[in-house]
């Protein structure tokens, strides 16, 4: 089977299982509508005012489109950054650019920017501005005469990570606390539900990035042989790298925005897409858009029922998901190379 | 015959000291030209240049002072895709940590040949098919590369470099991992390939005797400067080869073939 076959069936697989968890969070919640009730307000007969309506489109419908857009978008940026330092366990919250983003966002609510559209877009230029401060350092301190040694660059992420999440903890503790209201809550991975126009923006950041990273999918197939194979190919591997480096830290930046720090969503999706679809970063682009976002809206419909009434924050999920797989792939996949 | 490639006074050192020490080293006014359908081979000790040399035509590293040129043109004004359209590597060893497959590593061959495709065309992957059957690796089309051995997988990247159908082919130690036999195909193969398709061959190698007997002409560098350029039986002298790797020698000739033949002169064998 050709390649381009390959991606046509894993997506339209992969389309059909969205559908399918996508509903179960539509149609699952600590409210207990019943299923007839969900179906009445999402074909638009119930009242505007009535319970249902309001559970299911203002409260469930946009948390389903927030969490597939987050989790795409982190899936993707996994790949990015896996491909781009050549690194099978790089992820955007092992780096620590989600940190540097977090920080962003928290330098922006402090001064003063909140959730309408405009003011979310300043939100999410702060968070891209941090991201990419951390990916630059961890790049800095990591890089070394002939390429980016594995350890190192995880070393590195550690590091800026633990700057960062201590530059947070210093505002937080400097600012009065009711400016940053639920920032503790924020700082765990949060899909409250975002207005529709936000929502919006959201879509339009994470599917730029998501193109650019498209478009240079098949270069970095060729980055993966290392740079000095890549250039002797074809390949322009500076301006490469610029741009799968500007727009991994702008999914990493507008995800972190939005929706907070969510971790090990960019590590978990790409290796299980890899386990089927192989090396080839042009299936798992698209793949990973789409299969990111259903490992995410799955991780937070558990999050959303699991201690319901209450209500766990999804980035504790994929973490309890994400740290034991990192450590399954450290001990074997990836021993000998490291 | 007009020159293929030139060096023209080409002199390069890498910015930080510990780059030098792994092994890039610098180069002093280096010229010599690559005549169009010739086998040409770089010769010389460890750390004489000849990586270097192989990173500077190929535009990943830039000159200092002098010129590298392809059929009279700068390199340094060609596009990347477009000086990979007419100079293909293999390089020494395959990487490690994503492991494509073979098949998929000879498709990277056709990149440079249209940049903007997303993937590979029909056409493509016939002459995929077509390269990793000339090096005797198509059965093995669907396997990772970490699964092949030292001998398959550079004739995977040699399939990958024909794929890419260059006027020059550049070989960096190309029979470092291969057993007799496999040095001997490859040998024919780089042969064939020189005769049959006209493609010029640059080989960069340690191996004086694999060099002496494909090559047409040869340079030797010593300590980042050309020792001498020639046919083998003028650069592979005695005395130009102590001096330039610093111990003794002995040559001799190939009685089938003519061509030089280089040993040490192993200080046991001169006490016997």
């Amino acid at each position: 089977m050709t390649a381009g076959r390959r991606l046509a069936l894993a997506l339209a697989v992969l389309a059909a299982v969205l559908v399918v968890v996508a509903a179960l969070a539509l149609f699952v919640g600590s409210a207990g509508l019943s299923p007839r009730s969900v179906a009445r307000a999402l074909a638009g007969r119930a009242g505007a005012e009535s319970v249902e309506s309001v559970v299911t489109l203002q409260l469930r419908l946009p948390r389903v489109v927030a969490a597939v857009l987050a989790g795409g978008a982190l899936a993707v940026a996994g790949v990015a950054f896996q491909g781009l330092t050549r690194n099978p366990l790089a992820e955007p919250a092992v780096l620590g650019v989600s940190s540097g983003a977090a920080f962003g966002v928290v330098l922006a609510q402090i001064f003063g920017l909140g959730l309408s559209v405009l003011q979310a877009l300043g939100v999410a230029v702060f968070a891209f501005a941090g991201a990419l401060l951390a990916a630059g350092a961890v790049y800095v301190i990591a890089v070394v005469p002939g390429g980016l040694s594995i350890q190192t660059l995880l070393l590195a992420g550690v590091i800026v990570g633990i700057f960062f999440t201590s530059a947070i903890t210093v505002l937080i503790s400097i600012v009065d606390f009711n400016r940053l209201g639920g920032v503790v809550h924020w700082l765990l991975g949060n899909l409250a539900p975002i207005p529709p126009a936000s929502l919006a923006l959201f879509a339009l950041l994470a599917l730029a990035g998501f193109w650019l990273i498209l478009r240079s999918a098949r270069e970095l197939n060729l980055l993966a042989l290392g740079e000095e194979a890549a250039v002797q190919l074809g390949v322009d591997a500076v301006r490469l790298k610029r741009r799968v480096f500007v727009a991994a830290a702008l999914l990493t930046g507008t995800v972190v925005a939005f929706t907070g720090p969510i971790g090990f969503v960019g590590l978990v999706v790409p290796h299980m897409l890899r386990g089927v679809l192989g090396q080839d970063n042009r299936l798992l682009v698209p793949t990973a858009l789409v299969g990111g976002g259903i490992f995410l809206l799955a991780a937070d419909t558990l999050a959303r029922n699991v201690v319901a009434p209450a209500e766990l924050s999804v980035g504790v999920i994929t973490s309890f998901c994400g740290a034991p797989f990192f450590v399954y792939l450290l001990r074997t996949r990836y021993r000998a190379t490291l | 015959m007009k020159p293929l490639i030139e060096f023209d006074g080409v002199t390069f050192a890498y910015p930080q000291p510990e780059r030098r020490r792994e092994g890039g080293f610098s180069l002093a006014g280096v010229s010599f030209a690559i005549a169009e359908g010739e086998v040409f081979g770089v010769i010389g000790p460890n750390s004489a240049g000849k990586t270097t040399l192989l990173r500077l035509l190929t535009r990943v590293v830039a000159a200092g002072t002098g010129e590298v040129r392809l059929d009279g043109r700068p390199i340094r004004q060609l596009e990347h895709a477009e000086l990979a359209r007419q100079i293909a590597v293999v390089p020494q060893d395959a990487p490690r940590p994503f492991p494509f497959s073979v098949e998929q590593l000879v498709l990277m061959g056709r990149y440079p040949h249209a940049p903007g495709r997303f993937f590979e065309s029909d056409g493509d992957r016939a002459l995929a098919t077509a390269a990793m059957e000339a090096t005797g690796v198509l059965h093995l089309a669907a396997l990772p590369l970490e699964q092949l051995s030292g001998g398959e997988r550079q004739r995977a990247m040699l399939a990958r470099a024909l794929a890419q159908q260059p006027r020059l082919l550049v070989l960096d130690e190309p029979t470092s991992h291969l057993d007799l036999r496999y040095q001997a195909e490859t040998a024919a193969l780089l042969q064939h390939l020189n005769a049959e398709r006209g493609m010029t061959v640059l080989l960069v190698s340690h191996d004086l005797n694999l060099a002496a007997e494909v090559c047409d002409r040869l340079v030797l560098l010593g300590g980042g400067r050309v020792a001498r350029v020639g046919p083998p039986g003028a650069v592979l002298q005695r005395e130009v080869l102590e001096s330039v790797f610093g111990c003794a020698v002995v040559v001799d000739v190939n009685p089938k073939s003519g061509r030089p033949v280089v040993q040490v002169a192993w200080p046991s064998t001169a006490r016997r």
